[in-house]
């Protein structure tokens, strides 16, 4: 398998945890990443908000290189583009998506596109988030056979934040409401996975630039949910969402008087270790919330599952009947 | 996808709105329901909902929309996106607020008035190096809009730092000069438009 791979400014540095442990794990799962060779910034929320067409030329101008370089080196169509983070990817595919609606708008960015030598035709590229690769390309099955170091007694908070699932630019792989891929991913590496009913809501962004209070608020009642589950960590699949949970949980701290020590790793990293390698080569050590003592738990016997937090019943139970959850799937 | 349009289309704000987004938001078929408040991390803390703005923008209110925090407030999370059952681009709207604002004049006073500071660092250091240099970007940003609270950061980028999550010098691309003489024919064409 091979994908053409958009790793965003993020993963060059403040995230190159998850770019290390990726790589690693792609190696064991014998898939191709390949870097499109001298990308830009995809924009992330800002460049919108100044300018509309330099915003979408600036994504563009990425996806006339990926489709590029992916038909000089192998013929598959669409060819398709991995980006690991949750905005590159919603900002690629809603250009991409954008483009296609509105001819007036893809020609205006083609017209740009020209000054440089370069022209996309939307659609050309299937664009996926790498969670969506991982789990369905290369499938449960196939890394249920590379797990050697099972990580039990791990309890697993799996935060999906925003933007992978919804709204949907082009194809959604999983529920927008209550995604489960990233749920089964970790029972796949032997981890206990718990309920997090917050899931998928916001990390705050880059809320923490703008006010930090709101931003605060956002981290804190995430943190607070995975803790009453009882999470040993919180995995997620995003840069923003590590770096506003892991490098702003002390500031939380201090705002709330709270007392939370909960790590934040990458799923890649998981999946590492799961595999047998070392926390060094996955990564661990970068983070600010030290997420040894948590992994020292794996192997440990397993605790039976907690249950969920008590809440006094608000009124009687005898309400309306409500909608049940499917039965969730077991891998 | 509803047809019938539910609110007024005729204020000059309103055209205004749905000329300056990229494709068609269907914000006239918005019913005032609210759902995209109530999905709103932010919504209790802007100074008008989604909806309330939505109602505001129909009325022709300019000035108190432009002015107020709810647009830089907006984290771009698409929560109300998904819920909104007239499939209303709610954030791509609030994107073109803020570019309204800026163009306005009015970004600067709102009570959000460090959000334009911050997109427009971002957005000239991707300018300059392609890609954003996170230092830099938060350096000059502190520096130059908010002094003051520079020594509140400072543990997160030593933290950084001493991580080896930040780098120290930037890392531009290759072709810069081909993304600038991209970025430049956008900036005409845009011109083009709006003179
Ligand atoms: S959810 Fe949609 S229809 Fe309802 S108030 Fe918001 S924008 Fe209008
Ligand atoms: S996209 Fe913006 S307006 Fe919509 S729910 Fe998220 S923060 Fe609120």
């Amino acid at each position: 398998m091979r994908y053409g791979y958009y790793p965003g400014c993020s993963l060059e540095r403040n995230a190159s945890a998850y770019h290390t442990s990726l790589m690693a794990v792609a190696e064991r799962l014998g898939v191709e990443f390949a870097e499109v060779d001298d990308w830009n910034c995809c924009g992330a929320t800002e460049f919108i908000a100044v300018n509309r067409l330099r915003a979408y030329a600036l994504a563009s101008r990425n996806l006339a290189l990926a489709a590029d370089q992916a038909r000089s080196t192998n013929g598959a169509d669409p060819a398709q583009l991995v980006a690991p983070c949750s905005a590159c990817f919603l900002n690629l595919s809603k250009v991409d998506r954008y483009l296609e609606d509105s001819p007036a708008l893809a020609a205006d960015v083609n017209a740009a596109l020209a000054a440089g030598g370069l022209h996309y035709e939307a659609g050309s590229l299937r664009i996926r988030h790498l969670l969506d690769v991982i789990v369905n390309d290369v499938g449960y099955e196939q890394i249920a056979a590379r797990v050697n170091s099972p990580l039990r007694g791990m309890r697993i908070a799996p935060y999906y934040g925003c933007l992978i699932v919804r709204p949907g630019f082009r194809e959604r792989f999983d529920d927008p409401e209550y995604p489960t891929s990233l749920d089964k991913l970790m029972r796949v590496l032997g981890a206990q996975v718990v309920d997090f009913p917050l899931k998928t809501h916001c990390c705050g962004g880059h809320m923490t630039q703008i006010s930090r209070d709101v931003a605060l608020e956002l981290i804190r009642r995430l943190l607070k949910n995975a803790a009453d589950y009882q999470a040993d960590m919180i995995v997620t699949l995003c840069p923003m969402c590590q770096l506003n949970l892991d490098a702003f949980q002390e500031s939380v701290n201090e705002q709330f008087g709270t007392n939370y020590r909960i790590p934040i790793l990458f799923f890649t990293q998981l999946m590492g270790l799961a595999f047998g390698l070392s926390p060094a080569a996955v990564g661990i050590g970068k983070e600010f919330i030290d997420a040894r003592p948590a992994l020292a738990k794996i192997g440990a016997a397993a605790e039976p599952a907690a249950p969920a937090p008590k809440r006094k019943p608000r009124r009687s139970d005898q309400g309306l009947p409500l909608p049940q959850m499917p039965e969730e799937e077991q891998p | 996808m509803a047809t019938s349009a539910t609110l007024s289309r005729t204020s000059a704000f309103f055209r205004e709105v749905i000329a300056d987004t990229p494709t068609d938001p269907h914000l006239e078929a918005c019913l005032q329901c609210g759902t995209c408040g109530g999905s709103c991390p932010s919504g209790p803390d802007m100074d008008h909902t989604p909806r309330t703005l939505f109602a505001m923008i129909a009325a022709g209110m300019r000035e108190p929309v432009l002015r107020s925090n709810t647009p830089w407030y907006c984290v771009s999370c698409y929560a109300c996106v998904e819920r909104c059952p007239q499939d209303i681009h709610i954030t791509d709207v609030m994107y073109t607020l803020k570019r309204l604002a800026i163009k306005a004049g009015y970004a600067s006073q709102s009570s959000a008035a460090r959000a334009p500071g911050f997109s427009q660092t971002f957005i000239d250091h991707v300018e300059n190096y392609g890609r954003s240099f996170e230092l830099g970007l938060i350096t000059r940003y502190y520096l130059r809009h908010r002094p003051l609270d520079a020594l509140k950061v400072a543990p997160i980028g030593m933290g950084l730092l001493k991580r080896r999550r930040l780098d120290l010098s930037p890392r531009p691309i290759r072709q810069l000069d081909q993304l600038k003489a991209i970025l430049e024919r956008a900036r005409e064409i845009d011109n083009a438009k709006s003179a």
